[in-house]
């Protein structure tokens, strides 16, 4: 073997190299999904041998709680479309020269960012309507309005970063043709802008799919609402929680997915 | 500081604003003056960049601005189409006249005259700044469709006929990221065509680009040099300014020192400055 290698010629040696590579990764693959299905398999295990696992329900009952996932995601993809409308207006007040536009925005950011979301779910739906029976919104619509509000505050800098990175040349450009300033947002520095934040944007979303969690609270009925409403009654309180939580497991690893392929695409986009 | 280095501006006469005053007859194809830039200051913060500006371009002339790095002449463009509002001076573009006012740059009717400007001097830039989100079709017919309300139509119909004058038509549908810095500028030059304006700002438009592909660059601007667009070039490239210019300006120290037809200016400089800036170029 070891006299082989002088005599061997040089191309055979560099396939072999590549061939070694391709199985060596190869086998850490194997090895990593072979070690989340232990885990896995020995967290299920571990409850089913206590004994007070309820397959029957879960049968039963699982169907329901999965389609709490559509509402989730609806309200996701509502709440970040508001919050990214919200994050444009916002990041255009925080790189605004005036003064009253930038005070608005950085209230907004400072107020939404220092308040639990919770709490402004609860100001949405409940306190709200006190004002006036105008305010009163069915619990979907105050779970959107409440998650995109809290989600553009935070998006806010991010597309203020985003903006802010778009060249200054582009800028001298368009003006240098004559395209007056609002148009030149608008045409020129917007599109660009969104798409330096689109992979952060579907950062947030992720995110956000397990945020969503809280607008249970005022009867959405998402995942976790489901989950509580069906679990709690009937005592199959583990079943109808460790579902829940593996769907939102899911949901985010098959988002993180697109998310990294759209990152990806970005990457290798223009320039 | 940089006092001593200064040229003694008191002991020379000013050069006349228009170039010609040194008895060389004016170029037959040139018109009326087009361009004009009075008494024009550029301070950033205490840096005095342009000291003092004054020049005329007409109508179908050429103008080859030169000199050192730092010397003010990218400035000096800038200046012209308010991209850098001056501190003092004023520029006229075509009849459009505006008086430089950094304290009130940003108001609406001060920026509403720079857009009047800007329609009437299209702007070339060294890094090309092509919109990388559009096509180059979309690129050409952006500020035509938005800005001269021109119908979606009439605007393509303009755009083709500029790209076949750089020899593009056949990339219309590419995205500027697939286009080589040449092809880049080259585009850049049609789109700022599309605008029909009175006079081209060339900002050192070669100087991103690799050396094999400045030629193509410069093969454009000759022709549309020899077919009277009247442009000023901010430029290194002294052979191109001998061939295209109608007149070329030497800058040094934010002041213009000297100023003539090439085959004067290039050949025999009469300012000491001058020939010693030209010494790295010319073969002799």
């Amino acid at each position: 073997m070891v006299a082989a290698v002088g005599e061997r010629p040089r191309a055979q040696i560099l396939i072999d190299i590549d061939k070694a590579r391709t199985s060596r990764r190869r086998r850490s693959r194997l090895i990593f999904v072979g070690v989340w299905i232990a885990i896995l398999g020995g967290i299920i295990g571990a409850f089913a041998s206590t004994g007070n696992t309820d397959i029957e329900w879960i049968a039963e009952w699982a169907p329901f709680i999965l389609g709490g996932s559509g509402i989730t995601i609806l309200v996701c993809l509502c709440s970040i479309v508001l919050a990214v409308v919200l994050a444009i207006f916002g990041a255009l007040g925080r790189i605004s020269k005036s003064p009253v536009a930038y005070a608005i925005a950085s209230f907004y950011v400072s107020l939404v960012r220092g308040t639990p979301l919770l709490v402004q779910i609860y100001i949405i739906y409940f306190a709200l309507p006190t004002i006036s029976p105008l305010l009163i919104l069915p619990a979907i619509p105050a779970g959107i309005i409440a998650l995109g509000f809290n989600y553009g505050a935070y998006m806010t800098e991010i597309f203020r970063a985003g903006i802010e990175a778009v060249p200054r040349g582009q800028i001298e450009a368009a003006e240098a043709l004559g395209i007056p300033k609002r148009l030149v947002f608008r045409r020129i520095v917007l599109p660009q802008a969104v798409r330096i934040v689109t992979p952060a944007i579907g950062n947030e979303f992720i995110v956000m799919i397990k945020d969503s969690a809280l607008v249970s609270i005022i009867g959405v009925q998402e995942l976790l609402w489901r989950a509580e409403t069906s679990g709690r009654p009937a005592l199959n309180i583990l079943e109808a929680f460790f579902i829940a939580a593996m769907v939102y497991w899911v949901l985010t690893i098959i988002f993180s997915f697109f998310q990294g392929r759209l990152e990806k695409r970005m990457a290798r986009g223009d320039r | 500081m940089t006092e001593s280095r200064l040229p003694d501006l008191g002991e020379r006469p000013a050069p006349a604003a228009s170039g010609y005053d040194r008895g060389s007859a004016l170029p037959t194809h040139v018109g009326e003056p087009i361009v004009k830039v009075g008494a024009l200051h550029k301070y950033f913060g205490e840096n005095h960049v342009l000291r003092g500006i004054d020049l005329e371009v007409r109508q179908r002339e050429a103008v080859m601005v030169i000199g050192r790095s730092g010397s003010g002449k990218t400035t000096l463009l800038r200046c012209i189409n308010f991209l850098e509002e001056p501190t003092e001076g004023w520029v006229e573009v075509d009849g459009v006249r505006l008086q430089a006012d950094p304290l009130r740059a940003r108001n609406r009717p001060h920026q509403e005259q720079i857009r009047q400007i800007r329609l009437r001097a299209g702007m070339l830039f060294q890094e090309f700044n092509l919109f990388p989100h559009m096509s180059v079709l979309d690129n050409c017919i952006e500020a035509p469709m938005r800005v001269t309300r021109l119908s979606r139509d009439e605007a393509v119909a303009r755009a083709e006929g500029y790209l076949d004058k750089v020899g593009l038509s056949d990339k219309r549908d590419e995205y500027p990221s697939r286009l080589s810095g040449g092809q880049k500028q080259r585009v850049a030059i049609a789109r700022a065509l599309c605008m029909e304006p009175k006079v081209l700002l060339f900002d050192e438009p070669t100087s991103a680009l690799d050396p094999e592909l400045i030629g193509e660059v410069l093969v454009v601007m000759e022709d549309l040099a020899h077919e009277g667009t009247t442009m000023i070039v901010v430029t290194h490239e002294m052979h191109f300014a001998e061939e295209a210019a109608d007149r070329v300006v030497f800058m040094e120290d934010g002041v213009i020192v000297e100023q003539g037809p090439p085959e004067q200016l290039l050949r025999d400089p009469r300012h000491e400055e001058t020939i010693h800036f030209l010494r790295r170029f010319i073969d002799r």
